[in-house]
């Protein structure tokens, strides 16, 4: 018998018809950049030839995505198996964040209809960072789906095949470990060739695939912390937060070797002078180490960790922090050269918008007819 | 074994690992027989039979503004515009090629990197430089339109065309891409030939470093006599006073140097050129990216010992409890 349960209830929510108005209406300027191309619907440019899909959907998107990842590492790695609860529903939005990630960097493609291109072995450079990315990824949501098939298995009392798959699993969790490795620090390392184009205070070269994987570890147990307790407050369900703020020791870590190497690694370049240039970078920075900071108040001491409204807190400031981080680094501060500037366009943030809105509706969906949450008595 | 034991071997052998394959990879050097051109900003007199003629030969439409036919009235690289003639002004512009209340005239198209970002950042080899005469050609047969061409490109060079659904990259091939092939047949870049003040020559590398800084020794105000077209075989010369240039060949260091050399009399941060460094950062992604992904040794590592401990870990998943 299983652990987990669909908690059931109505499909078409309140929620879910908001959601669904939103991703319709993103279908209509997805069907026009299927039509007229990518410049129909999006500011992008020459100089600015990334923009809100690819930092956001993809480099952002992922690392919101990396809860299963954290998780994984926990449970796994470091045997701490009290977290299990949290393990199911976490593989879910990573599975549904990487798919759409991958989505998102497909209408994004300006040669969409040979994407299979970077899949043959003959056209590899192994130079390219970002065939390190696009490879990985999708090996990742092929391992994510494995990794979420149980549920669909028992759901669907097909005994056998999940006892089989049951066997091998321990592969795909070890593969589910080490590919966000990989491709979450080679995101960092994707601005490193970008080189001047990316203000000093984030073009930390060598550096990048530390800060890059820092900001995904920390981003995926703040996606955990979040998801844990918005389903407490939306599906009525017992809080984890007991479980929660035990985790907080480890973001602690985390957000103090981040912190730390950021500041020594700007030391070493010559570049902490930039911090109080005072121009739209320094206070992009300076806020970015505030969103930072701000989770470390709260979860060094042990009394406001325990609360369950502090922790959210603290979750939610993680994920603007790494967020922010990586926005700056790709986007907000990134300066291609003289006559380039770039802000997106409406139909170019309600595809954004109509992507999280058609994840949000897949899990709602899934959380209710799969088991996926964890059994109250056992919480 | 115990757990803490295999952790620290699993560590220590990645370390190995690590330290043995860090080879900073330095900057690529110029091809053999790399050609490329000229451009000489005090020679341009921004009539731009240059962008005319690269146009026709890339079968490219005249760029229209205000339903003004003058030629080609394109502002900058695109999709539809391989090579662009900028101008520099400042104050009330009246001297030619002065700093300060002067204007001049600049050649934007590719630069032809010795180390060129767009090759090492495409993931699919759609970018290729040709290993004898160092010239960087795109194959769109291949190209899944990522753009992470442009985005490593320190001059934006590379532009997608957005305004097409089954658009394509577009680059200056220096007029060798297959069908056009004017390198390998003996004659010069389009932009090169019509050039009348030979602004943009075209020849060898070495030749045009040398021809530069030849340039570079000669006294403002002396006569020179410039040679038009091909700098191995000029096809005409003409005289002209040598004004007071600045002594600076950009491409001759420049993140590893570039086949597509400019010099001028004004600084190149006010023509608008990037503060690119002496190292290219290709060079340095790849340093970091080899060292990371060196025959897949450390990956493998990480995943056998990986396998190692979650298998022991989901093992005893039962009790759930700490080993």
């Amino acid at each position: 018998m299983s652990s987990h349960k669909a908690i059931g209830g109505r499909l078409f929510s309140v929620p879910f018809m908001v959601l669904l108005v939103i991703f319709l209406i993103g279908c209509f300027f997805m069907f026009q950049r299927f039509t007229s191309g990518i410049g129909s619907v999006s500011n992008l440019n020459g100089g600015f030839a990334w923009g809100i899909w690819v930092v956001f959907d993809v480099v952002i998107g992922t690392a919101f995505a990396c809860g299963g990842y954290a998780l994984a590492f926990m449970v796994y790695v470091f045997n701490k198996g009290q977290y299990h609860p949290l393990v199911r529903p976490a593989v879910l939005a990573s599975l549904l964040g990487y798919a759409l990630g991958g989505f998102g960097a497909f209408f994004d493609m300006g040669r969409f209809w040979q994407f299979y291109e970077i899949f043959l072995p003959g056209n590899w450079n192994f130079n390219s960072v970002m065939l390190e990315v696009g490879l990985c990824v999708a090996a990742y949501i092929i391992v994510l789906t494995l990794e979420f098939a149980p549920a669909l298995l028992e759901r669907f009392g097909m005994h056998g095949l999940l006892k089989s798959l049951n066997k091998v699993l321990f592969v795909f969790i070890a593969l589910g470990v080490l590919l966000p490795t990989m491709h979450q620090s080679s995101l960092g390392s994707l601005l490193i060739a970008m080189g001047h184009k990316v203000h000093p205070l984030w073009q930390t070269l060598h550096m990048q695939p530390l800060f890059a994987l820092l900001t995904a570890l920390i981003m995926g147990f703040s996606i955990v912390i979040f998801e844990a307790s918005t389903s407490a407050v939306g599906f009525g369900r017992h809080s984890e937060s007991g479980l929660l703020s035990k985790m907080g020791k480890v973001i602690v870590g985390l957000l103090l070797t981040f912190l730390l190497a950021r500041l020594v690694v700007l030391m070493l370049q010559g570049k902490l002078g930039l911090i109080f240039a005072a121009d739209f970078a320094s206070l992009m920075f300076l806020l970015e180490m505030v969103l930072f900071v701000i989770p470390l108040v709260i979860l060094l001491s042990s009394e406001r960790r325990s609360r369950g409204g502090q922790l959210l807190i603290a979750a939610v400031s993680m994920l603007l922090a790494g967020s922010l981080y990586r926005f700056n680094a790709f986007l907000f501060t990134f300066n291609p050269g003289p006559g380039y500037s770039y802000f997106p366009s409406v139909s170019e943030i309600m595809i954004t918008l109509s992507i999280i809105a058609l994840e949000l509706m897949a899990y709602l969906v899934l959380v209710k007819t799969l088991p996926v949450l964890h059994r109250e008595e056992h919480a | 074994m115990k757990r803490r034991d295999f952790l620290k071997a699993t560590l220590g052998g990645t370390a190995a690992t690590l330290c043995t394959t860090a080879e900073a990879r330095s900057n690529l050097e110029p091809a053999p027989e790399a050609v490329g051109m000229l451009f000489d900003s005090t020679l341009c007199v921004g009539c731009k039979a240059c962008v005319s003629i690269c146009k026709e030969l890339n079968d490219m439409p005249p760029v229209t503004d205000n339903n003004q036919q003058s030629w080609d009235s394109a502002r900058d690289l695109s999709g539809e515009t391989l090579n662009v003639i900028k101008v520099y002004k400042n104050g009330d512009a009246k001297t030619k090629d002065a700093e300060i209340n002067g204007y001049c005239f600049e050649k934007r198209s590719c630069m032809h990197c010795v180390d060129p970002g767009c090759v090492s950042v495409c993931p699919c080899t759609a970018m290729r430089q040709n290993k004898v005469t160092g010239i960087v050609t795109h194959h769109p047969d291949v190209c899944i339109g990522c753009r992470n061409c442009m985005v490593g490109c320190p001059y934006n060079v590379p532009q997608f065309e957005y305004n097409e659904l089954f658009g394509q990259i577009h680059k200056c091939q220096m007029c060798n891409q297959a069908g056009l092939e004017r390198v390998d047949k003996g004659q010069m870049t389009g932009c090169a030939e019509v050039c009348p003040t030979g602004a943009t020559l075209f020849g060898p590398r070495k030749a045009l470093l040398q021809e530069a800084k030849h340039r570079m020794q000669l006294k403002p105000g002396e006569i020179y006599n410039y040679p038009r077209g091909d700098v191995s075989k000029p096809y005409s010369h003409h005289e002209k006073e040598v004004p007071a240039y600045r002594d600076h060949i950009w491409g001759e260091k420049e993140a590893g140097g570039t086949s597509v050399m400019h010099i001028s009399t004004v600084p190149f941060d006010k023509l608008g050129m990037p503060a690119v460094g002496d190292r290219s950062a290709a060079s340095i992604a790849e340093t970091v990216q080899h060292s990371i992904y060196n025959f897949m040794a450390l990956p493998a590592v990480a995943l056998a010992g990986l396998t190692y401990v979650v298998r022991r870990n989901t093992d005893d998943d039962n009790d759930g409890g700490e080993s």
